[in-house]
C-alpha cells in the first residue's frame, strides 16, 4: 500500500487523502468519513470501513477498543424508487 | 498561510483559562458568529463542540439556499445571506460546492398558487429576481419534470445550493486562523452564573471563566436552557432525507412541490438530494430522536415519481435524519436569555439556520462586538414568549 493506493473505490480516497484528513485532526472514523467522503458511495463502506480500520489501527491512530464503524443507513443495498412505490420499474419505462 | 492542525477543532486544543464569549455549538451558526466576530474584534473566542463539527443539523441538512421567502424580512435576509455566499469560497479558502442553479416552486392547488403568487410580488419589490413561470416555462428548465397537474411555478436563479460540510469546516478553519480556539469532543456539564459572567464545567474536568456565552446548540439547546432556569418553547422535530446514486448532471434548479412538501435537489457529486413533509407530522419533542423510517421512504417516492417520472428507475443509496429546532412561530430566537442576559440563544431556526448563517453571522457578530443592532433582533427576541401564543409570519417553510 502506497499513498497512491485507493482504499475507498466508490469515491476515489487515496491513502494520501486519508492522511491528510488525519493531518487536519480528524480522529474518528465518523469525521473521516465526513472529510473524505469514504463510504458514501454504492457500497456505502461495506468495502472500504474494514481497510479503513486496519488502516488506522496499524497506524496507531486508534485501538481495536475505541474504533467504532460509522453509522450504516438504510437500504441495506441500492433500492429503486419505484420499489419503494410498490410499483414494478420494468412497468415504468 | 498554512492552517494549524486544530484547525478543524480538536480534543486537545488547549483553551484559555477565561475568554471574553464561550460559544458552545460547532454548527454553522457557532462557527459563524465566531469567525465573523474574531474577524471584527480582538475579543477572546472559545467554540465547545460536544462530538465532532457539523455533527448535528448543520451536517445533516440539504444544503438549499434561497431568497423565494413568503415574509418581507426573511427574503432581505436571505438576499443579503446569499450576497455573502458567493463570496465565501474566497474568504474562507475552501470550496463550498455553492451552485446557484436556481429554486423551483411548483403549485398544483390553488392554495399553494396564491402563496406563490404573493411571494413573487413581495420578492420582485425588494429586488430578488424571481418570475412565475408557465407548464412551457417548466418544461423549458427541467425538461424531466412532469406538468400533469401544475398550475404555476416560481423561479429565482440567483439561489442555489451548498456543501454543507465544507461550509463548516470553511467557518472553522478560518475562524482559528483567527485565534478562535475549537475544542471538538468535549461536553459543556453545567454553566453557573457568576458575580461577573459564568464559569464553565467541561465533561474533561476543565473549568472555563465566560464573560458572555452563546448557546448555539440548536435542537439541543434545551437540557442547557432549562439548567440555567431558561422557559423555551423550541423543541427538535425530527425530518428525514435521502440522497440517491450519483447522475450525470442534469438538474439545474432545486425543485420543491409545495403542494406536497416535496424538495428535490441534485449535488455537485451528482446525487439527488431529496426530503418531504410527513402528513402525519414529524415526531417532535424534547428526546432528540434521529431514525429512519421505511414510510418516509415510500411516502417521498409515490411523490417524487409523480412530480419526475424519469427517477423510477433511480436507486435510494442512503437515507437519514436531522433535527429541525421549532419555534412555535417560526422565527429564530437569538438574543439575551429572559433573566440570564448574559446567556445569549442563537437558536429555533426552524430548519432554515444554514442558509440563514452567514448573515446571522454578520448580524450577530456586530451586535456582540459592538452593541449594532438590526431590526430582525428585535423580531428574533428570545423574551417575545410571554405565555401569549404568536402566529407564524412565514409560510413557505419546506420538508
Amino acid at each position: 500500500m502506497n499513498r497512491r493506493t485507493f482504499l475507498c473505490r466508490c469515491e476515489d480516497v487515496t491513502v494520501a487523502e486519508l492522511e491528510a484528513a488525519v493531518g487536519k485532526g480528524m480522529l474518528t472514523v465518523e469525521e473521516i468519513k465526513r472529510y473524505t467522503g469514504l463510504g458514501t458511495g454504492p457500497c456505502q463502506g461495506k468495502e472500504c470501513l474494514a481497510t479503513l480500520a486496519r488502516w488506522l489501527l496499524q497506524r496507531g491512530l486508534a485501538t481495536s477498543d475505541g474504533l467504532e464503524p460509522f453509522t450504516a443507513r438504510p437500504p441495506a443495498e441500492p433500492i429503486t424508487f419505484a420499489a419503494l412505490a410498490g410499483q414494478d420499474p420494468e412497468e415504468l419505462s | 498561510m498554512t492552517a494549524p492542525t486544530s484547525a478543524l477543532g480538536s480534543p486537545s486544543t488547549p483553551l484559555p483559562a477565561e475568554v471574553d464569549v464561550a460559544i458552545i455549538g460547532g454548527g454553522v451558526m457557532g462557527l459563524s458568529v465566531a469567525e465573523h466576530l474574531a474577524e471584527i474584534s480582538s475579543l477572546r473566542i472559545a467554540v465547545i463542540e460536544r462530538s465532532y463539527l457539523a455533527s448535528g443539523a448543520s451536517g445533516r441538512n440539504g444544503g438549499g439556499v434561497r431568497m423565494q421567502w413568503g415574509d418581507p424580512e426573511n427574503i432581505a435576509l436571505m438576499i443579503e445571506s446569499i450576497q455573502i455566499f458567493g463570496t465565501l469560497a474566497q474568504k474562507l479558502g475552501i470550496n463550498t460546492w455553492f451552485r446557484q442553479g436556481g429554486y423551483l416552486f411548483v403549485a398544483r392547488n390553488s392554495a399553494s398558487e396564491a402563496a406563490l403568487v404573493r411571494s413573487v410580488e413581495l420578492q420582485r419589490q425588494l429586488g430578488a429576481p424571481t418570475k412565475v413561470v408557465d407548464a412551457r416555462g417548466i418544461r423549458q428548465l427541467v425538461p424531466e419534470l412532469s406538468t400533469e397537474g401544475v398550475w404555476m411555478a416560481a423561479h429565482n436563479p440567483r439561489d442555489g445550493v451548498v456543501f454543507p460540510w465544507a461550509l463548516v469546516w470553511g467557518y472553522a478553519q478560518q475562524a482559528a486562523r483567527h485565534g478562535v480556539a475549537i475544542r471538538t469532543h468535549t461536553n459543556v456539564t453545567r454553566a453557573t452564573p457568576r458575580e461577573r459572567g459564568f464559569e464553565l464545567e467541561l465533561g474533561t474536568g476543565e473549568k472555563l471563566r465566560a464573560a458572555r456565552i452563546v448557546n448555539a446548540t440548536g435542537a439541543w439547546s434545551g437540557v442547557l436552557n432549562r439548567s440555567l432556569g431558561i422557559d423555551l418553547p423550541n423543541r427538535a422535530e425530527r425530518h428525514e432525507i435521502l440522497s440517491s446514486e450519483p447522475l450525470k448532471p442534469f438538474l439545474d434548479p432545486l425543485v420543491v412541490d409545495l403542494t406536497v412538501g416535496l424538495y428535490v435537489s441534485q449535488s455537485t457529486r451528482g446525487e439527488l438530494v431529496t426530503g418531504i413533509t410527513m402528513p402525519g407530522g414529524h415526531g417532535r419533542g424534547t428526546d432528540i430522536d434521529l431514525g429512519q423510517s421505511l414510510a418516509f421512504l415510500r411516502h417521498l417516492s409515490r411523490a417524487l415519481i409523480r412530480l419526475m417520472p424519469v427517477c423510477a428507475a433511480l436507486k435510494v443509496l442512503r437515507q437519514w435524519s436531522g433535527p429541525y429546532d421549532v419555534s412555535p412561530d417560526g422565527d429564530a430566537i437569538v438574543g439575551p436569555s429572559p433573566g440570564v442576559p448574559g446567556f445569549i440563544q442563537l437558536c429555533g431556526f426552524t430548519g432554515h439556520g444554514f442558509m440563514m448563517a452567514p448573515a446571522v453571522g454578520r448580524i450577530v457578530a456586530r451586535w456582540l462586538a459592538r452593541n449594532e443592532t438590526h431590526p430582525i433582533l428585535a423580531r428574533w427576541n428570545p423574551s417575545r414568549f410571554r405565555g401569549e401564543t404568536l402566529a407564524r409570519r412565514e409560510n413557505l417553510i419546506i420538508g
